[in-house]
């Protein structure tokens, strides 16, 4: 019996704690932000307490930022949390990509960026969609605040083993379809909660072909499909990467020959195994609050199943056995931890260029950091955003949950490059649907979903 | 944290499937740096009116469900963010336990932490639980791992470690503190490619 690339993870990690229990677990990388943090480090100080290895956590600011007038906060207690994630950190003496510095940007984003993010670490941050750091080959997923401030307090955490689950994905896409439709359509097939309990391990040769950015897409939303964690395994593709990165390893050579241990044996060593063709499928498009109400774009909206869809559909505003491409779109939005990186916002510019957003239509851009923000101005990518009507801004999570002024209005339909459609997500009665980078791009100029596997919408 | 052993007390049932985080407690409510006052809060969207007035037809607004300390659910309750705002929020209004088909991982530890027990039931028995009156009665008895409710009793399980914590209420961090040494040992056997 052989080991899977989650079990190699996991054993090197332990440091108490027998199989079946609860187990102490080494923490390699902890990631802090304004929003899920503040509590935690009340809590070391009440109880005098001090953060272990300060040199392993490193903080930004995303969920509460500005993504416009970026030093001018009007809401008093985002200011404020902004202001203590600043104070904890000096005095708690862990590093901070502050606003306006070159390093800053949304949490899953920096991490790889700034290779921090690495194959073979346990990382972890008070946030769900930590999943997408498992790309690299590591076991990351997030934690509520109390474990934020066990974190900092032990540098380790307690842990019930989750099972395995290989996720094989194979196939070539077809032109038009990317990672972002695999997730969305795994997630409809199997349901929100199929997950649960699961590391997740997705593999095969589409996941073999796949960018880093395209894997980050992927593993960012298994929580969407209830599991904490998902990741691949570290191959040329991560190293190369990695290499480079401002926290890299400085001894790359010995850290690479290091990672290569990590992998799975043998498919049969997974408790579950899912098998996933790719080559024939759509582009997605979500209809309801929740990510598994998704369908094909050339497909149309589904029954009235149970009191749930009945709910979804009342505040979708949306009808049974409509035609998913009939959706009508107002507002679009691109960024988020899921698709806010470089490749996405070249994917949405390759199908705006030369284009112009529909009547009627809004759209917010907002990279995901502001290193990638300035790699797509050296690229124009802004200009054709500009030249399309869209809004170019600066990088935060903006729209993905609206916790800053960024909110799409009541009964909006927004087609957004985010992860979550839930009930309020974007705002108060805001209507989401979501869609990979190119799939929204094309709904803005057409203000309604459009197959973009047929050339001619595009 | 609040040890759980025997608790008795009325029910409120939201038999919702996927009942996510951003309901339990909207963003809006995230700015805080308190861990307390988040009841009032709980699921805003669904238990306040567009003017700001309490929506009466929502059932934790309904005046003979005050007091109410256990609340009945569907299936992966929590999911969605991380925030532990939403166990905090639970806890803050009053709740002490939650009977769901299934839970979210991350909001499950959630509650380990705060002394919010997440018992897992399946449908029938929470069907059961969910119909009685207001006013009515249920018994959770962590020790023995069953709900009784009307006379009948619906065993659970519960893995022993979570047990024990609801049980003596500890606070994790001393008992990790006493593993220092061990947690120094790994650290000095760790591979560094600095
Ligand atoms: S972009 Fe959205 S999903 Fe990602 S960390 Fe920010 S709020 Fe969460």
């Amino acid at each position: 019996m052989g080991k899977t690339l989650f079990d190699k993870l996991w054993e090197k990690h332990v440091i108490a704690g027998k199989p079946g229990e609860p187990q102490l677990i080494y923490i390699d990388l902890h990631l802090v932000h304004e929003v899920t943090s503040p509590q935690a480090f009340e809590g070391l100080r009440v109880n005098h307490r001090h953060v272990r290895r300060p040199e392993r956590t490193f903080a930004t600011m995303d969920h509460n930022v500005p993504t416009k007038d970026i030093f001018n906060i009007k809401d008093a207690i985002s200011l404020k949390q902004i202001e203590t994630l600043k104070k904890n950190c000096d005095e708690f003496g862990i590093r901070l990509a502050e606003i306006g510095s070159e390093e800053q940007g949304i949490v899953h984003v920096i991490g790889p960026q700034l290779g921090l993010t690495q194959p073979g670490q346990t990382v972890v941050c008070g946030d769900s969609h930590t999943a997408t750091h498992g790309a690299f080959g590591s076991i990351a997923f997030g934690i509520g605040t109390s474990e934020v401030e066990h974190v900092l307090a032990t540098q380790a955490i307690w842990q019930l083993k989750p099972k395995t689950m290989g996720i094989h994905l194979h196939g070539n896409l077809q032109k038009g379809v990317s990672a972002k439709d695999i997730i969305m359509a795994l997630i409809a097939t199997y349901g929100v909660d199929f997950g649960t309990g699961y590391a997740l391990e997705f593999y095969g040769d589409t996941v073999d072909r796949l960018s880093m950015e395209n894997r980050m897409s992927i593993c960012n939303m298994a929580i969407e499909g209830g599991a904490k964690m998902g990741m691949m395994k570290p191959d040329q593709t991560t190293f190369e990467y990695v290499t480079g990165r401002k926290y890299a390893p400085k001894k790359m050579d010995e850290a690479i020959e290091y990672w290569q241990q990590f992998y799975t044996d043998d498919p049969t060593d997974y408790d579950k195994v899912l098998d996933f063709d790719v080559s024939e499928l759509a582009p997605y498009v979500s209809w309801g609050t929740n990510p598994s109400m998704s369908v094909p774009v050339s497909g149309s909206l589904p029954d009235i199943a149970d009191m749930n869809f009945q709910r979804a559909y009342d505040y979708m505003g949306l009808k049974p056995h409509m035609a998913a491409s009939a959706i009508p779109i107002q507002w679009i939005f691109i960024g988020s931890c899921t698709n806010g990186r470089l490749a996405d916002l070249q994917e949405a510019a390759r199908v705006m260029k030369g284009h112009h957003l529909a009547k009627n239509v809004t759209a917010w851009i907002v990279p995901g950091s502001r290193t990638v923000k300035n790699d797509a101005e050296k690229l124009g990518l802004d200009k054709i955003f500009k030249d399309a009507g869209c809004e170019w801004r600066d990088p935060g999570c903006s729209a993905c949950l609206a916790m800053n002024p960024d909110k799409i209005p009541a009964g909006i339909h927004c087609a957004s490059t985010t992860n979550r459609n839930f009930e309020g997500r974007q705002g108060k009665d805001a209507r989401t649907h979501l869609a990979s980078p190119a799939m929204v791009a094309a709904a803005g100029i057409h203000g309604h979903f459009v197959d973009i596997r047929q050339k001619e919408v595009i | 944290m609040e040890a759980i052993t025997v608790h008795t007390g009325t029910t409120i049932p939201l038999m919702n499937n996927n009942i996510d985080t951003d309901q339990i407690i909207p963003k809006q409510f995230l700015k805080n740096i308190l861990k307390i006052g988040y009841g009032k809060h709980l699921f805003h969207d669904w238990r306040f009116l567009d003017d700001g007035s309490p929506d009466p037809s929502f059932i934790l607004n309904h005046p003979e469900r005050q007091g109410a300390t256990v609340l009945i659910s569907g299936e992966n309750f929590g999911c969605g963010s991380s925030r532990e705002h939403a166990a905090w929020a639970l806890k803050d209004w009053g709740f002490k336990i939650i009977i769901a088909g299934s839970y979210s991982d991350i909001f499950f530890m959630n509650c380990t932490k705060n002394g919010v027990l997440p018992i897992i039931l399946p449908l029938d028995a929470r069907k059961k639980i969910a119909t009685i009156s207001p006013e009515e009665k249920i018994t959770v008895d962590l020790p023995q791992q069953f709900v009784e409710c009307n006379g009948e009793k619906f065993n659970f399980k519960i893995d022993s470690t979570w047990k024990q914590k609801f049980i003596n209420g500890t606070d994790d961090i001393d008992i990790t503190l006493n593993y220092s040494d061990k947690i120094s040992k790994f650290e000095n056997s760790m591979p560094s490619f600095s």
